[in-house]
């Protein structure tokens, strides 16, 4: 009878206040959004840092006057270096061949560079990508040597892209979320207000806190889980119809974001909602009924 | 069965206390009016035994407890206790009289098969027999009042605090409920009332103990309002 008791409770409180509920439910859903977005692109820029590291190749470009001893000599010290895993000699025509692979669209700047303007190069790839700067320092100044080039410089600049991004969803998020937990605190005040004689008498027969708190919680935690399902139908929306539609010329960019992954962020979202709105309710409460 | 030592109160940014170093003694099974004008502190003696305020210094303790080091947490339960009438019913006003009886039962954990039983019985005991299913708006405010002692007494407490019950109610109604407190106080239910009903004191002839601006100015075993 008690949960029942309880459970009805819960639905006229939502029910009463229906304008202020569906506003509360709304900005919890936007901010969860966020906050599940957030965490997928975290997710996301872990699995292509993987990605691309695993591919990463530091680049010794040589010098146009090296001679063929200092080449083989620098091979040799190449190979032989325990931070590096694979050695590859691309000489100038290879060189001239990747270059026309890479700009085929661009026949301009095509036919303004001619195959002995490329310089050869090792490419190595490391046991440990992270490891560049040391490979770099060792040969930058070595014989023959005209400069040492990681592509993992460039992939830094697009990561500290995401993770822009993934802080600006962040902080609309957390922007939300004060806004979605002001209008909690604002429903469960109006809530206990027009609760007050139950309240009162509550109070003075002996009904033990919790119970008396009980109802106004639990709809503060109703309103964050319907708000976490709102969050979830955003972010599929967002899968199907932005990355898997408008987005998908650059799937071969990205890593791909999976239903899975998709479905994973529910669990945080309800679990962040449901807590969070619990304790606003639960703090509001003890200001306002003080029990 | 209830024991003021040495109480004092001051309520903060107030100029003098309410209470000022009161002690009484209250035995199982008395009946006690609490006298005196507006202000002079009763209420405040009230909602100390009700553990609402705590005493600044001194010792409040009620049925063996000790209510002035009472965490709050306690305070739920030390309340079943402790029956409560005031002098504006606080009846909820969309269930009826059986509803508002069984509500105070229901909420600290008695199922209802316990309220079918016990409800009716206390009901009858108050007067209400057959008023049952009425709202508190299709009552008078003597009925109201009788609900409100039902549900005051429907846990059988130890202790029955009154705060100005008759203060709504006309004399003979008013004697009425008085009736009917002093029934409940001869199944030994100890009854404290603070009251400003002069006819009524003078009627019952109970103790009576007279406060004035905080501080006990009378405590007459078989009084009168003086």
């Amino acid at each position: 009878m008690r949960m029942k008791y309880v459970l009805s409770e819960v639905l006229v409180g939502l029910w009463r206040n229906v304008t202020m509920t569906i506003a509360m439910i709304i900005t919890l859903g936007v901010s969860l959004t966020m906050l599940g977005a957030s965490g997928l692109i975290y997710t996301k820029v872990a699995d292509m840092k993987e990605l691309y590291f695993e591919n990463i190749q530091v680049s010794v470009f040589l010098k146009t006057d090296i001679s063929e001893e200092e080449r083989a000599e620098l091979g040799a010290r190449l190979e032989a270096d325990p931070l590096v895993s694979q050695v590859t000699y691309v000489n100038k025509e290879e060189a001239f061949q990747r270059f026309q692979e890479m700009f085929r669209d661009s026949p301009d700047l095509l036919s303004a560079v001619k195959a002995d303007q490329l310089p050869e190069s090792y490419r190595l790839n490391l046991v440990n990508p992270e490891e560049y700067k040391t490979i770099s320092e060792q040969y930058a100044s070595a014989a023959g040597v005209d400069q040492v080039v990681d592509q993992s410089q460039v992939l830094d600049k697009i990561f500290n892209l995401f993770t822009a991004g993934q802080n600006v969803a962040l902080a609309a998020a957390v922007a939300m979320a004060v806004a979605a937990l002001l209008l909690v605190a604002n429903t469960i005040q109006v809530a206990a207000y027009s609760k007050r004689r139950e309240v009162a008498v509550m109070k003075l027969v002996g009904a033990s806190n919790w119970f008396i708190q009980a109802p106004f919680v639990l709809e503060a935690v109703v309103a964050g889980l319907i708000g976490s399902v709102l969050g979830l139908g955003a972010l599929i929306a967002l899968k199907k119809f932005l990355f898997d539609d408008a987005l998908s010329a650059l799937q071969g960019l990205f890593a791909p974001v999976s239903w899975g992954e998709v479905l994973l962020t529910f669990p945080l979202m309800a679990g962040i909602g449901g807590l969070i709105s619990a304790v606003t309710a639960w703090v509001t409460l003890r200001f306002y009924l003080r029990v | 069965m209830i024991q003021l030592e040495q109480v004092t109160k001051t309520y903060p940014k107030a100029s003098r206390p309410s209470l000022d170093n009161v002690s009484v003694s209250i035995d199982k099974g008395e009946f006690v009016f609490f006298i005196g004008p507006s202000g002079s502190g009763k209420s405040t003696i009230i909602k100390m035994l009700l553990h609402e305020v705590t005493p600044n210094k001194g010792r409040v303790v009620v049925n063996g407890k000790d209510v002035t080091s009472m965490r709050s947490w306690k305070r739920p339960h030390f309340r079943r206790s402790i029956g409560c009438v005031f002098q504006d019913f606080r009846l909820l006003p969309n269930r009826t009289a059986y509803e508002n009886v069984a509500f105070a039962l229901e909420v600290i954990g008695k199922t209802k098969a316990v309220a079918r039983r016990v409800v009716p019985e206390v009901l009858e005991l108050v007067g209400l027999g057959g008023k049952e299913h009425r709202y508190p708006h299709e009552l008078s405010g003597g009925e109201q009042q009788r609900v409100a002692v039902a549900r005051a007494f429907v846990n059988r407490p130890l202790i029955l605090l009154a705060d100005e019950p008759t203060g709504n109610l006309d004399p003979d109604t008013s004697i009425e409920i008085m009736r009917l407190l002093d029934r409940i106080n001869r199944t030994g239910t100890t009854v404290v009332m603070v009251t400003h009903d002069s006819n009524i004191v003078n009627q019952m002839r109970r103790r009576v103990i007279e406060i004035e601006s905080g501080r006990i100015v009378r405590d007459q075993a078989r009084g009168v309002y003086g």
